[in-house]
C-alpha cells in the first residue's frame, strides 16, 4: 500500500514556536492516523443511522443539532440535518459502516484523503480559534462532544470540541498547508508546540 | 466642483446603519454571521405550469420582482455551515429577520424517500 503523505509537508516543524519563552499556550498536532467518513441519512432514517454508528464505533450520538461524542481516538458528530462525521483510527471504518448502513438507510463517503485532521489543545485554544472563526467557542455555546460546520476566510471547516481546551479541526486537504500556517500565525502570541 | 447637495436620510437607512452586522439564526447551526449565507432570491414566486406556454406568465415569473419596502419571504443557502436551504422572512428596509425555517419543510414536505 502507498505510504500516505501529509499535506503539511515542510511546514510541519515539531518543536516550540512563537512566544514560547512565556510558556506553551497550545499544542498543535496532525491526526494523520485516522479514517474520516461522512454518513448521511435519508428522510426518516436518522434513528437507524445513529444506531448503526453506535454499533460500529460504540459512540451514542444524540439526535440533536450538532451533537456528538468522542472517546479515545474515536469521534462522531452531526454538522447538518442527518449528516455525520465519523472518525476512528481504523483502516476498515468505511467498510464496517457500509456493512451496518445499507443504501436504504443512508449513504457513506470516505473523506480520509479529502480532509486533514488537526488537533488544537491547550488553555488558549478558544482564544486562538476565535481569531479564525466567527462562532462562539465558549463551553456554554459549544459544549464538549458537539460539532460545528463553519468558515474561515470563505473556506469550510468542521470542528468538534473534545474537552474543555481541545478541538479537532477538519479542513480540506488542498487548503491544509495554508490553514496550518495561518493557525501557527494566530497561535504565535501564546507560544505553541508542534508534536 | 463646488457646493454640496443636502441629502435627506430616510429613517430606514438610519436604522440600518445602527446594525453593525446581520445575524441569521439557522435552525440547525444557531446564530451565524451573514457572510456564511448566500441569498437565493424571492420565495414568493409561483412557477407557471411547466406545460404552459403563456409568455406573459413566464416573463413575470423570471423577471418581475415586487421589491417591497418591508417584510419579504426569501430563499437563503447556509453555504458556510450546514449547507441547507432556508426560507427567511426579512424586512427589506431594516434587515430585521422575523422567521427562519428549512426550505424543504415548506417546499418538499411529505415526499417519501426524499433526500435530507
Ligand atoms: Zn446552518
Amino acid at each position: 500500500m502507498a505510504e500516505p503523505q501529509s499535506p503539511l509537508g515542510h511546514t510541519f516543524v515539531p518543536g516550540d514556536h512563537g512566544n514560547s519563552a512565556g510558556g506553551i499556550g497550545l499544542v498543535l498536532t496532525e491526526r494523520n492516523d485516522v479514517s474520516i467518513v461522512q454518513v448521511t441519512a435519508w428522510r426518516g432514517t436518522i434513528p437507524a443511522i445513529l444506531a448503526a454508528i453506535s454499533d460500529v464505533t460504540g459512540l451514542n450520538v444524540p439526535d440533536k443539532p450538532g451533537a456528538g461524542r468522542s472517546a479515545g481516538e474515536k469521534s462522531a458528530f452531526g454538522f447538518s440535518p442527518g449528516r455525520y462525521f465519523i472518525v476512528a483510527p481504523s483502516d476498515d471504518l468505511e467498510e464496517r459502516l457500509r456493512k451496518a448502513i445499507p443504501l436504504e438507510t443512508g449513504t457513506i463517503i470516505d473523506l480520509t484523503h479529502g480532509r486533514t485532521a488537526i488537533r488544537i489543545k491547550g488553555p488558549w485554544s478558544e482564544w486562538v480559534l476565535s481569531k479564525l472563526f466567527a462562532i462562539d467557542f465558549s463551553e456554554h455555546g459549544f459544549p464538549v462532544g458537539f460539532g460545528r460546520a463553519t468558515l474561515h476566510h470563505d473556506i469550510h471547516t468542521n470542528i468538534q470540541r473534545i474537552d474543555a481546551e481541545t478541538f479537532d479541526l477538519y479542513v480540506f486537504r488542498t487548503f491544509a498547508r495554508s490553514f496550518w500556517q495561518t493557525l501557527g500565525h494566530a497561535a504565535a502570541e501564546v507560544g505553541y508546540r508542534v508534536e | 466642483m463646488t457646493g454640496t447637495i443636502e441629502k435627506q436620510t430616510p429613517p430606514q437607512q438610519i436604522r440600518f446603519r445602527d446594525k453593525k452586522t446581520m445575524i441569521i439564526k439557522c435552525p440547525y447551526c444557531g446564530p451565524r454571521d451573514v457572510i456564511e449565507f448566500t441569498y437565493q432570491g424571492d420565495a414568493t414566486r409561483q412557477r407557471p405550469d411547466p406545460a404552459s406556454s403563456d409568455q406573459t406568465a413566464w416573463n413575470a415569473y423570471v423577471y418581475d420582482r415586487t421589491n417591497p419596502m418591508g417584510s419579504h419571504r426569501e430563499f437563503w443557502l447556509h453555504a458556510g455551515g450546514c449547507r441547507q436551504h432556508l426560507i427567511i422572512t426579512r424586512d427589506m428596509a431594516t434587515h430585521v429577520i422575523s422567521s427562519v425555517g428549512f426550505a424543504r419543510d415548506a417546499v418538499s414536505s411529505g415526499r417519501e424517500g426524499d433526500r435530507p
